[in-house]
């Protein structure tokens, strides 16, 4: 049997100002996952990935990465793991090429050996033209790209992403998607956090979620879908809708002729549509409402 | 990590850190030299020629070792806490932190690049000396020694300072409230006989006046002090400082919340 990838029993972290960013932690990610770490701002996902990559001590507990013991057997941890963080963190002043090949250096590779595998990694991230370019003149994309290209190139066996499509445009996501999953099939097991459901329904196997430093949930991407109970839709009239209608499916509003709806399975959409558009009213428009991940979150704390 | 691993690691960290010192060198190389020019010509020519010889000397060639060693001094220094510094401040140094290097290869990479800039800004201000002088060298191994470690010392101090500093604020001050203050009451424009004996005393709890000293008899056979004690003494504060450093890595002070 393979080990797990991470292994983190009872961590605890309390920040020097006394904030309790994370209480008793129990989490397991097995070696081949592609795998979810979601919560609010704040919910401690940060703080789990710096004690993963030795950025931030922990306070409590035990770490473990593919076995090896993050108090005894620090250079094996740091060897497994490639990471990519929330925040910016190269010189802004260096050209591309040269962060990532110093990277290289830095995890003891042969000059020649990290210069080969930057060619690799920045063509594959679409950054190859570029290379000498100072980092700081890179748009935000590409910054983003241009960490995921450094945290590969020791080739890590676990790549961890803090949140690494943000400021991403749709294409350029799409094609990190595929990337990503790539990886994660040639045997690369991969742990991020996102603030977007599209993205761990596309690419995640499993997923945790985190609240206030304790995880409330962790279960297979497909049993956490099936989870969410409804969804918000932003609906827009030409006319009022009918008071009745409105207090009986709950409906919110907003504005004149603007109504916020929960669909659910007891209230599927198309019975809602007919409801409201009985006496002759028309409807102008209608979306889903914000950030599935957030409905996510109500539908869950709510029970 | 093995050992080649290790030296691969400490190339790319030391190589980082001297090309910084060419890419920027009119902030890091131009000005030392006209700085120390002027002190040339004002103290040197203009002033100098009306105090006479120190010992055997003139002033000017008295003051050309203190000035140089000046210059490695803040060179070392200010190489050292600004490159650090600013690694911490732009989070590059996690780029380091998250690898395997051990942190005395961290300590050793910085302080090859202060040591760097610190002998070259030396060297550079000892040839500009020859505009104004002909210094005589009597001992270049008591000279390459002192210079040597000197900037090896300074390098671990401005270490320890950007260890410590969270704000840019932070790595001014300890150059200028202690180190200024120290250089130029240790004996880089005079000589402490000079002084009463009062003075004198005080002077010699100032490790600068032993640097420059030790530096100055390789040049002219001539110092303050004896010549061993200052050796013993820049070595220990070169052992004391590393492992401060050591300490202050392994405990993530500055570093690791
Ligand atoms: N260096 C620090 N010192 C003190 N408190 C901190 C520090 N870093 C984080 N915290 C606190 O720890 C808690 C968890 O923060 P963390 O960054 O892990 O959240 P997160 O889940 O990554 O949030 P986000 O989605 O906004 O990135 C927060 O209350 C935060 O204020
Ligand atoms: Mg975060």
């Amino acid at each position: 049997m393979n080990k797990p990838a991470i292994d983190i029993k009872n961590l605890s972290k309390t920040y020097t100002n006394g904030t309790k960013a994370l209480e008793n932690i129990n989490l397991e990610v097995k070696s081949g996952d592609f795998f979810a770490l979601l919560g609010a701002n704040g919910a401690g996902k940060t703080t789990i990935i710096n004690i993963l990559t030795s950025l931030v001590t922990k306070t409590e507990g035990s770490v473990k990465v593919f076995g090896h013991n993050l108090d005894t057997e620090l250079n094996a941890v740091k060897n497994s793991i490639g990471v990519v963080p929330q925040e910016f963190n190269f010189n802004i002043f260096e050209k591309v090429f040269n962060i990532v090949v110093r990277q290289g250096g830095y995890y003891g590779m042969d000059e020649k050996d990290a210069i080969a595998k930057t060619e690799e990694v920045l063509k594959k991230l679409e950054l190859w033209d570029k290379k000498d370019v100072v980092s700081q003149s890179l748009s935000g994309g590409m910054k983003r790209r241009l960490m995921i290209a450094r945290a590969l190139i020791h080739s890590p066996k676990l790549l961890i992403l803090d949140e690494p499509t943000a400021g991403v445009d749709a294409e350029l996501r799409k094609g990190m998607w595929e990337y990503l999953i790539e990886l994660n099939k040639s045997g690369t097991t991969i742990l991020l956090t996102t603030h977007y459901l599209e993205e761990v329904e596309e690419l995640c196997k499993n997923a945790a979620m985190i609240k206030k430093g304790q995880i409330i949930l962790n279960d297979s991407v497909k049993n956490l879908l099936t989870k969410i109970d409804g969804e918000i839709y932003v609906v827009e009239t030409n006319k009022s809708i009918n008071k009745d209608v409105i207090k009986k499916l709950g409906i919110n509003k907003v504005d004149d002729n603007l109504y916020e709806i929960n669909v659910s399975k007891k209230k599927p959409l198309q019975s809602v549509i007919s409801q409201i558009t009985k006496d002759k009213l028309e409807i102008i428009s209608i979306k889903p409402k914000g950030n599935r991940i957030e409905n996510l979150f109500l539908s869950i704390i709510k029970k | 990590m093995n050992n080649k691993q290790i030296f691969n690691s400490f190339l790319t960290l030391s190589k980082k850190e001297i090309n910084r010192i060419l890419r920027i060198w009119t902030q890091t190389l131009l000005p030392p030299v006209i700085t120390q020019s002027l002190y040339f010509i004002i103290f040197g020519s203009f002033i100098g020629s009306r105090i006479g010889n120190i010992g055997d000397v003139s002033y000017i060639a008295f003051i050309i070792p203190g000035l140089i060693m000046m210059s490695v001094i803040n060179g070392a220094f200010g190489n050292v806490v600004s490159s650090f510094f600013t690694s911490k401040f732009m989070k590059d140094i996690q780029e380091i932190q998250v690898s395997p290097t051990p942190n005395w290869v961290i300590t050793l990479g910085y302080i090859s690049g202060g040591v760097f800039r610190g002998l070259l800004v030396g060297l550079i201000v000892f040839l500009v000396s020859f505009f104004f002088e002909n210094p005589q060298v009597d001992n270049p191994l008591i000279i390459a020694l002192f210079v040597f470690l000197t900037s090896v010392v300074f390098s671990l101090g401005g270490f320890i300072n950007g260890i410590f500093a969270k704000k840019f604020d932070d790595a001014q001050i300890f150059p200028v409230f202690v180190l200024t203050p120290l250089t130029y009451l240790g004996g880089v424009f005079y000589s402490i006989e000079q002084l009463p004996e009062f003075w004198q005393g005080v002077s010699k709890l100032n490790p600068v006046l032993y640097m420059v000293n030790g530096f100055r008899y390789g040049f002219y056979s001539e110092s303050d002090v004896n010549i061993w004690f200052s050796f013993g003494v820049l070595l220990g504060f070169t052992v004391f400082l590393a492992f401060l450093a050591q300490y202050l890595l392994n405990k993530g002070v500055g570093m690791r919340e």
